[in-house]
């Protein structure tokens, strides 16, 4: 009997609780624009969770502090509500479904990684409330024709083209033998389709085909097989600890490849924890510093590094600056729709036509960003190894340095 | 492309070597589960997560500047305790009960381990470098780095070691003779309590060398605990308890196996192929049990 009791009053209280609750919140509330995310703040995507949030915060007080959002005359501030979806695609949709019916929210910002944005948006496409998202490149997002969907950053088919446009290149124009290794999740995967068109296109031949386990630590036997074959470039996607994994091997194997790229070496912090031993390798990125966007409130990318810098004693990755990219996008969208009709708002982030310190921003119907290149950069240390630098090699238009290419041998090095 | 293990014999070479490398190291893993399952029948899927642990205590004396080899002689002895506090806490209250029991309790140990280290150390992936060189075979046609070495070395090391330590001590014979039957050994005078504790402290202690092996040849991350914790598991079936040489082959035999499936089948298969193993080896375990009870009746 005591413990019905206690149950009882347990579940009273947390009735009461959120029936307080839902009263609390509205999408638009006095002076305040609220937008909800689930994000990744605990879970095995914590660490890019955070860099969103902090994206995402960075540019909330930034746009606060600098005038608002000027919608009907009035002027409004941003805030966000977040909740942790533990890095869980079934928990984030619960969250959506949470922040829209419960909380009221009725516009979205993106979680972090393709896998969690693509459980969200069928809870935003079916009660119709736009989210922009800044971290979800996978492919498949942008053909399931969602119409209240926009993604800031290039699709994940894009990630590496570019590197065997280079390889061609610089083997005079003919096409290159490839060996490649993904893992095999949503996001890789596309890398991988993106890696065969390009190959389609130059008439090059794949000659490794490779796909990594999720539990994946070791390469030694894609790398033995490299090393046997001697392709003209090595592509790997498998996340940070492909991107780890795969340095390490290949130092430590001693696997000669003129052109090494990959993914997610800044979120691997691969020169820091590779040092000199990560030198050479080609990193597929959204975004990097030196690149010469502009926008009127974070300058340009050195000055939002420097300021992101002093608040969060980091240096920005790029997950970082396209969130931050996202709520630009969404000021933009709400001042041309003059209101907070949602159908009104979603006609507006479909047109956007804009510059941010990320890049430029102009939607595809499938609602990715199809106006802003990838950009490559090549790790390159100093003699002996202590300061390694990303410096952007490609495309030519933003390069600040010369590719260095084939990468000299390891008795070399 | 296919079977381009077969065509390229320093490949297959290559391949068998590391797989013994490997194997070596997963043996000790499975030493220290098979030494807990004996003594106290518990299968403990906590074991790869302590091996986890391990490495980032490795890690840790990396980033402060300390060489991560030292990281197998503190990574035990820190884990020792770590084990018997895990004894004390939760083991002890579901040591006498059945296997189920012990199963979930070892299962929910692990869930909490990888939450708790995911918020103490974050998500990210993280190595030690030892900065080994490479050791090259056959003109630079098959390269064995010299950090898979060490580890096999101090694999072996630390096994020979505690058979030893098994064989001479006073411990190690009330480990053994609670092993045998517990309750004799308490009529005997043995306090098995103490003995249960010190033997999941000793697993504890190995899986620690093993994790700081592992931090300094692969990488390691919170939430990568569960492959180690089968493949131990594994091996420990193949060989059976309390038999240590069965375990080293059973081991090496692992590795080699996974290095192969790896050319043969793809990467991809690697980690699906031990779990088929597995699957296969209880079946045909079952096969033989149940062709002997026939026999018996």
């Amino acid at each position: 009997m005591k413990i019905n009791k206690i149950i009882l009053s347990f579940i009273s209280a947390i009735a009461l609780l959120l029936s307080t609750s839902v009263t609390s919140f509205a999408k638009v509330v006095g002076d305040k624009i609220v937008l909800g995310s689930a994000i990744s703040l605990t879970g095995k995507y914590s660490s890019n969770g955070v860099h969103t949030q902090n994206g995402y915060n960075m540019a909330v007080d930034r746009i606060n502090s600098m005038g608002g959002v000027k919608v009907g005359g009035k002027t409004y501030k941003f805030e966000i509500i977040y909740y942790d979806d533990e890095s869980n695609p079934k928990r984030a949709a619960q969250l959506a479904e949470r922040l829209i019916s419960q909380d009221g929210v009725e516009f979205m910002l993106g979680p972090y990684s393709s896998g969690l944005t693509k459980a969200i948006a069928p809870v935003t496409e079916k009660y119709g409330v736009p989210m922009v998202e800044a971290n979800g490149a996978s492919r498949s997002l942008f053909t399931k024709g969602y119409k209240y969907l926009f993604a800031v950053l290039a699709p994940a088919n894009l990630y590496l083209d570019v590197a065997i446009d280079l390889a061609v290149e610089k083997n005079g124009g003919k096409p290159v033998k490839i060996a490649q290794a993904f893992e095999q999740d949503a996001f890789s995967q596309d890398v991988r389709l993106g890696i065969l068109e390009a190959a389609e296109r130059t008439g090059s031949k794949i000659i490794i085909d490779d796909k990594l386990p999720k539990e994946l630590n070791d390469m030694a036997a894609t790398l033995a097989k490299v090393k046997a074959v001697k392709p003209d470039v090595l592509v790997v996607s498998g996340h940070t600890k492909g991107a780890l994994t795969a340095i390490r091997q290949i130092a430590e194997m001693k696997v000669d490849v003129p052109m090494l790229a990959m993914t997610h070496c800044d979120a691997a912090k691969l020169s820091k924890q590779h040092g000199k031993n990560s030198e050479y390798a080609l990193c597929a990125s959204q975004w990097h510093k030196t690149l010469s966007y502009k926008d009127k409130f974070f300058g340009n990318g050195m000055k939002y590094a420097a300021d992101f810098e002093k608040e969060f004693k980091y240096d920005p990755p790029y997950q970082a600056a396209e969130s931050s990219a996202a709520l630009l996008v969404f000021k933009d969208a709400f001042e041309r729709a003059n209101s907070f009709d949602k159908k009104k708002v979603r006609d507006a982030l479909a047109a956007t036509n804009m510059q941010t310190f990320y890049g430029n921003i102009k939607f595809a119907p499938g609602g990715q960003n199809v106006d802003k290149p990838m950009v490559l950069f090549q790790v390159m240390c100093n003699a002996d190894g202590s300061k390694c630098e990303n410096k952007v090699v490609a495309p030519t238009k933003w390069a600040s340095a010369k590719l260095i290419h084939p990468i000299p041998s390891w008795s070399e090095r | 492309m296919d079977f381009l293990i077969f065509q390229v014999p320093m490949l297959t070479l290559q391949a068998t070597l590391d797989g013994i490398l490997l194997g070596i190291l997963f043996a000790l893993i499975a030493y220290g589960m098979a030494l807990q399952w004996g003594v106290m029948n518990i299968i403990n899927i906590a074991q790869g997560d302590l091996v986890i642990l391990g490495g980032y205590i490795a890690y840790f004396m990396y980033l402060w500047g300390i060489h991560p080899a030292w990281g197998v002689i503190v990574s035990p002895f820190i884990m020792y305790f770590v084990g018997v506090g895990i004894y004390k806490l939760v083991i002890n209250k579901v040591v006498d009960r059945d296997l189920f029991i012990s199963i979930l309790a070892t299962f929910g140990i692990s869930i909490l381990f990888m939450q708790l280290m995911n918020f103490a150390f974050g998500a990210d992936v993280v190595l030690a470098n030892s900065g080994y060189g490479t050791t090259m075979l056959f003109d630079n046609s098959v390269t064995l780095p010299n950090s898979k070495i060490f580890s096999a070395f101090i694999s072996i090391v630390f096994a020979i070691g505690l058979v030893v330590y098994m064989k001479k001590s006073k411990l190690g014979r009330a480990i053994r003779a609670t092993a045998q039957n517990a309750r004799a050994a308490k009529i005997l005078g043995v306090d098995t309590e103490k003995v249960y504790a010190a033997t999941f402290g000793i697993n504890a202690a190995l899986c620690g060398v093993a994790g700081a092996l592992i931090s300094i040849t692969f990488t390691i991350h919170p939430y990568m605990g569960l492959p180690y914790t089968i493949r131990s598991f594994m091996i420990v079936i193949v060989a059976g308890l309390g038999n240590l040489p069965g375990v080293a082959m059973s081991g090496m035999g692992l590795g080699v196996f996974e290095e192969f499936a790896d050319y043969i089948l793809g990467t991809e298969f690697r980690i699906g192929s031990v779990f088929l193993l597995l699957v296969l080896i209880l079946v045909y375990r079952r096969f033989k049990l149940s062709r002997k009870r026939e026999y018996l009746k």
